[in-house]
């Protein structure tokens, strides 16, 4: 059970990460200075900061904000749901982290490629989706598949602000039953197997996307 | 926003500070300590040791490192009581400290992630410079010392700051463990004053200013290196 809500977790706020970040690098990219600047900000505090930090603080923040935009349209005070408050805090994060690889990705994909996509009189955002993308995955995978990773280890962050996943409802479980040493280490077994199945995914993923690109040596 | 209790706390800041920054220093200096035959036996070391080394990097690297804290500090920690007389040697006074705990932790940690940056490190020393060395006549520790962990150290510096940086954005998980560095302090002000943002806030500055600090210190450091001009 509390593997399964670690998953869903992971799953959820890596997605909000990659949306934020897409819009994220872009905008460092193409935005105006003042979105640049903003953007600038965003990817270097949360950066800087311990991810345990922000999490406390992207928690009560988006719980009261949520409460005053709640009470000002008339309705009643809520707790958030602790699924999407996690899923929201850790997309929150991971997005910055996001946004610098996919900005160093994008810089990857050859000027020329872009320009003979538009030269053909493709739409900006067909552009985006039939060229940068497909050109600049293959480069923003490794980046990618270790922000993956990371997100499922950030997930027992949420231990502490009383989230039940996996690494609380084991301190639970080993709490109660006095048997410390093996509930962590099956705790461990189950994080491990977690990573490692996902780099066997990635792997496979960057062999496909790799398709049709030189093989380097 | 109140601020009245800062000058009241300052002092137990700074002894968080002096805490956060002593736990770093330990857990880098110990982690790099290991770090480093770990990466080298990967290298040339014979295969078991190689394959060890391969196995404990990616255990590290594969699990949370909160639950090798608790791990280590309450399933060790339950552990050690049923060792017979161990509570009259010398080491019981410190087993009981969450400090020695978290060090170890985080000197595992720095010593899973460092170790394998050090295996590509070790790898990327280009063959010529050793054999080189070799035909000088160094014994294999004086090639070691003097040319291969220079090179390969200069070559994953950058590399290295930055995976301090991160240990550095780990140590608040110490406070999970009683360990009362910059971040424990800071929940403790908010359970003693019921204050919900201050003192996050703060606590979110001093790190920040840390790792600027760190970072600049890191570039200088970076430039002082030699650099092959040629």
């Amino acid at each position: 059970m509390g593997l399964f809500r670690t998953i869903q977790i992971a799953v959820g706020a890596y997605a909000l990460g990659l949306l934020i970040g897409l819009f994220g690098a872009l905008g460092k990219l193409h935005g105006g200075p003042v979105l640049r600047w903003g953007l600038e900000i965003y990817t270097t505090v949360i950066r800087a900061i311990p991810e345990l930090v922000l999490i406390l603080l992207l928690y009560y923040a988006g719980t009261d904000l949520l409460n005053v935009l709640r009470e000002s349209l008339g309705m009643e005070r809520t707790d958030i749901n602790g699924l999407w408050a996690g899923i929201y805090v850790i997309g929150l994060v991971q997005g910055a982290y996001s946004t610098e690889v996919f900005r160093g990705a994008f810089q990857a994909v050859p000027h020329g490629q872009v320009e003979a996509g538009r030269a053909m009189g493709l739409r900006p955002f067909t552009v985006l989706r039939r060229i940068t993308l497909p050109i600049m995955l293959p480069y923003a995978l490794p980046g990618l598949s270790n922000l993956w990773l990371i997100t499922t280890k950030d997930t027992a962050l949420l231990a502490v602000v009383g989230f039940s996943e996996l690494a609380l409802e084991t301190k639970q479980a080993a709490g109660a039953t006095r048997e410390y040493f093996m509930f962590y280490m099956v705790a461990g077994a189950l994080y491990l197997a977690l990573t490692l199945v996902s780099t066997l995914g990635f792997t496979l993923l960057e062999r496909r996307l790799r398709r049709g690109q030189p093989v380097q040596t | 926003m109140e601020w009245y209790w800062l000058a009241e706390y300052a002092p137990r800041f700074a002894e968080g500070l002096w805490l956060t920054l002593q736990l770093l220093g330990l857990s880098i200096f110990f982690g790099m300590a290991l770090a480093i035959p770990i990466g080298l036996v990967q290298v040339t070391g014979p295969w078991p040791l190689a394959w060890a080394a391969r196995a404990f990097c990616t255990v590290i690297r594969g699990t949370p490192l909160l639950i090798q804290l608790w791990l280590i500090y309450y399933g060790l920690g339950s552990l050690f009581p049923f060792i017979p007389g161990i509570r009259d040697t010398m080491i019981w006074p410190l087993l009981r400290e969450a400090f020695p705990y978290a060090v170890f932790a985080f000197s595992l940690s720095v010593a899973g992630y460092e170790g394998e940056v050090m295996r590509g490190a070790f790898r990327g020393v280009p063959r010529g410079e050793l054999e080189a060395a070799r035909a000088m006549g160094m014994s294999p520790f004086t090639v070691l010392r003097r040319i291969w962990l220079p090179r390969a150290l200069q070559n994953v510096f950058p590399t290295l700051a930055g995976e301090f940086i991160l240990t550095l954005k780990a140590t608040p998980l110490a406070a999970t463990i009683t360990v009362f560095e910059v971040y424990g302090v800071g929940t403790i002000v908010r359970q003693e004053t019921y204050r919900i943002y201050e003192p996050l806030l703060f606590v979110a500055a001093i790190y920040l200013c840390l790792t600027f600090v760190l970072v600049i210190a890191f570039r200088l450091m970076e430039r002082r290196m030699p650099r092959r001009t040629a």
